[in-house]
């Protein structure tokens, strides 16, 4: 039972929108897509039997596939709604997030792709564990994805009940629930082979209602976007065009750059896809096919924000919405009217949704799969009890997403995002390239480095300006970045190192050899 | 012999790899640390309506494209022909 709410959003625009009523073309879309994605459930839950099924697809999974289900578990409702209302807002300062989502990408493939998939089986704790002591090794791994997924979550599940009482009129209670009982729903019965399905769905439409939403620009401005730059530029200065405020302190770019970067080879629900396909030729594909999906995506989010800064203009979004967060819906409610609308905020719930399976699935691995198979059972439990302890881990990561954003209703937890990736590029970034590059890593190096970059990411975050300053309205803060990545990924890095170097493992240094052959020919016969 | 071509094709992977990772590194910092010292080219106008700003931003995605091919090519054509090239000699030995 859905409760409609007529009533506006509080500080009612006098803006000529619909945004905020109930819109019968989204609620249309949005329940086409529940269905769709429930059908392919129902298919999908018939087709998971084994663990392999449940976390990794039964391998099955194409490059082609892959690559949009990597573009939708990494294209976040924060990209499309944030960036292009950041662009329509600040104009080139909103680029500069298009490109920093991007050229993590590339990294995945250079150094984390092929490895993982060869070594590992279903989370990244099994490559850091793979020649060092499971128990510790897999307790800080866990304590590295469930701090990122946490975050994570908790940044989604706040979007998604803003967002959807802004465009659908529903109670932001009301949204949390829906989100957590469809999420539930795919996880739950469909295991990954349902999430893999619903992301490439939602990745379709996605890019999808981008690009027609970017070609009605453009076809206002002769198909040629530095035509529309140049009209940006008359209406609003040139300094639409420049660098503004938003790089104002260089190491806080730089920082955050450097999250962006190494967090996204580091993000547990983006590692555990590439064990959704056959081998690590298939894994380096599809990174390829994403790499080009999500450029592409960025690429229209500079059309889409300059094309509603110049159409709908600067002061009407951010009357409708402080944070501009609605510049790419009332871009299409002006070209597409209010169907068009509708079909993107639908597009736009479909979104979160996606977003917040995949999280669900990659914590439900770590507890299911690192703690209580490998830590509990010490590696040994049957296939049933696997799938059943999995299912569990689900549920309760369902209840917990649902009261954490029930808790932060109303709080600003943007910087929650960057926070999570901080956390991925410091704990889990370094410990994988290490485990996979380093003879000489050892278990004690390997938890210190991890459990550090965990500790030490949210610790500085506390004492940074974006908690002390931004939330606790203290007049300074201790310390001054506002993303600690700049700190946290080099302090990761050297004390894995120098305690590796202090605790030197004779075998963990030969089992080496036999995890390097295995990252270049994958997994033999016998081993798989 | 089988040992020794394992080794160097794993050299040049680890070569490849962090190459390519250093130029992707050098970039888009590039690109951050011109925006953050200096502005006033940035926002210079190459034609109406295109600052060498946007330019460098949209060569950043380009540029990310790029490189990722180059090394798809290579490890589609070189990496996967060397290991198949030990996965054949191992299985005469």
């Amino acid at each position: 039972m859905i409760i409609l709410q007529a009533t506006q959003a509080p500080g009612a625009p006098a803006v000529a929108t619909r945004i905020g009523e109930p819109n019968a073309v989204a609620m249309v879309f949005f329940f086409a897509f529940i269905a769709i994605t429930i059908g392919i459930t129902y298919w999908a839950a018939r087709r998971t039997r084994t663990t392999e099924d449940f976390y990794a697809a039964a391998r099955s999974i194409t490059p082609g596939q892959n690559g949009f289900a990597l573009a939708g578990d990494y294209m976040s409702a924060a990209s499309f709604l944030g960036i292009a209302g950041l662009v329509s807002t600040t104009g080139f300062d909103g680029l500069i997030y298009s490109t920093g989502w991007l050229v993590g990408w590339p990294v995945v493939l250079f150094l984390i792709a092929e490895p993982l998939r060869n070594i590992g089986k279903y989370t990244f704790a099994d490559v850091v564990a793979a020649r060092l002591r499971q128990t510790p090794v897999r307790i800080a791994a866990a304590l590295g994805t469930l701090a990122t997924v946490t975050l994570y979550l908790i940044a989604q599940m706040v979007g998604a009940g803003g967002l959807i009482r802004l465009m659908f009129g529903l109670s932001y209670e009301t949204a949390i629930v829906i989100v957590g009982a469809a999420m539930l729903a795919y996880v739950l019965f469909g295991g990954m082979i349902a999430t893999t399905w619903v992301q490439i769905v939602k990745a379709g439409l996605l890019l999808g209602g981008a690009a027609l939403l970017a070609l009605m620009v453009l076809s206002k401005f002769g198909m040629n976007p530095v035509a529309l730059f140049a009209a940006a530029a008359d209406k609003y200065g040139a300094g639409v065009l420049a660098p503004g405020k938003l790089v104002a302190a260089p190491l806080d770019a730089i920082s955050l750059g450097m999250a962006l970067m190494f967090g996204t080879a580091g993000l547990p629900h983006i590692l555990m896809r590439f064990y959704t396909v056959p081998d690590a030729r298939t894994a380096r594909r599809s990174v390829f096919f994403a790499t080009g999906l999500i450029g592409a995506f960025y690429l229209m989010t500079f059309i889409l924000g300059f094309g509603a800064m110049v159409l709908v203009g600067p002061d009407t979004i951010r009357q409708v919405e402080p944070g501009g967060n609605m510049a790419a819906p009332l871009l299409a409610e002006l070209l597409g009217g209010t169907a068009f609308l509708g079909f993107i905020a639908a597009v736009a719930f479909a979104t979160i949704l996606a977003v917040v399976a995949g999280l669900t699935l990659s914590g439900a691995a770590a507890l299911s799969h690192d703690l209580w198979v490998n830590v509990v059972r010490g590696g040994h439990a049957s296939p049933a009890e696997q799938l059943k302890v999995a299912r569990v881990a689900t549920i309760g990561l369902g209840i917990l997403a649902v009261v954490l954003g029930i808790t932060f209703k109303g709080q600003n937890v943007a910087f929650m995002v960057g926070l999570a990736f901080a956390i991925a590029a410091s704990a889990n970034f370094p410990a994988l390239v290490l485990a996979i590059f380093w003879r000489r890593y050892t278990t004690a190096g390997a938890v210190t480095s991890m459990v550090l970059g965990t500790v030490a990411t949210l610790g500085l975050i506390w004492l940074s300006p974006t908690i002390q300053v931004d939330l606790l309205k203290h007049d300074a803060a201790w310390f001054p970045l506002k993303n600690p990545a700049l700190v946290t990924i080099p302090l990761s890095f050297a004390a894995g190192i120098v305690v590796s170097l202090l605790t030197p493992r004779q075998e963990e240094a030969q089992g080496f050899v036999q995890l390097e052959r295995r990252m270049h020919m994958g997994a033999l016969e016998h081993e798989a | 012999m089988s040992e020794h071509r394992f080794r160097s094709l794993a050299e040049t992977r680890w070569r490849i790899a962090v190459s390519l990772t250093a130029v992707m590194v050098a970039i888009y910092f590039g690109f951050i640390l011109l925006i953050a010292y200096n502005k006033p080219l940035m926002g210079r106008l190459l034609t109406r309506g295109l600052s060498v700003g946007v330019l460098l931003g949209a060569l950043v995605i380009v540029l990310s494209w790029v490189l990722t091919w180059v090394y798809v090519r290579w490890a589609n054509t070189h990496y996967d022909a060397g290991l198949d090239q030990l996965r054949r000699a191992e299985a005469a030995q």
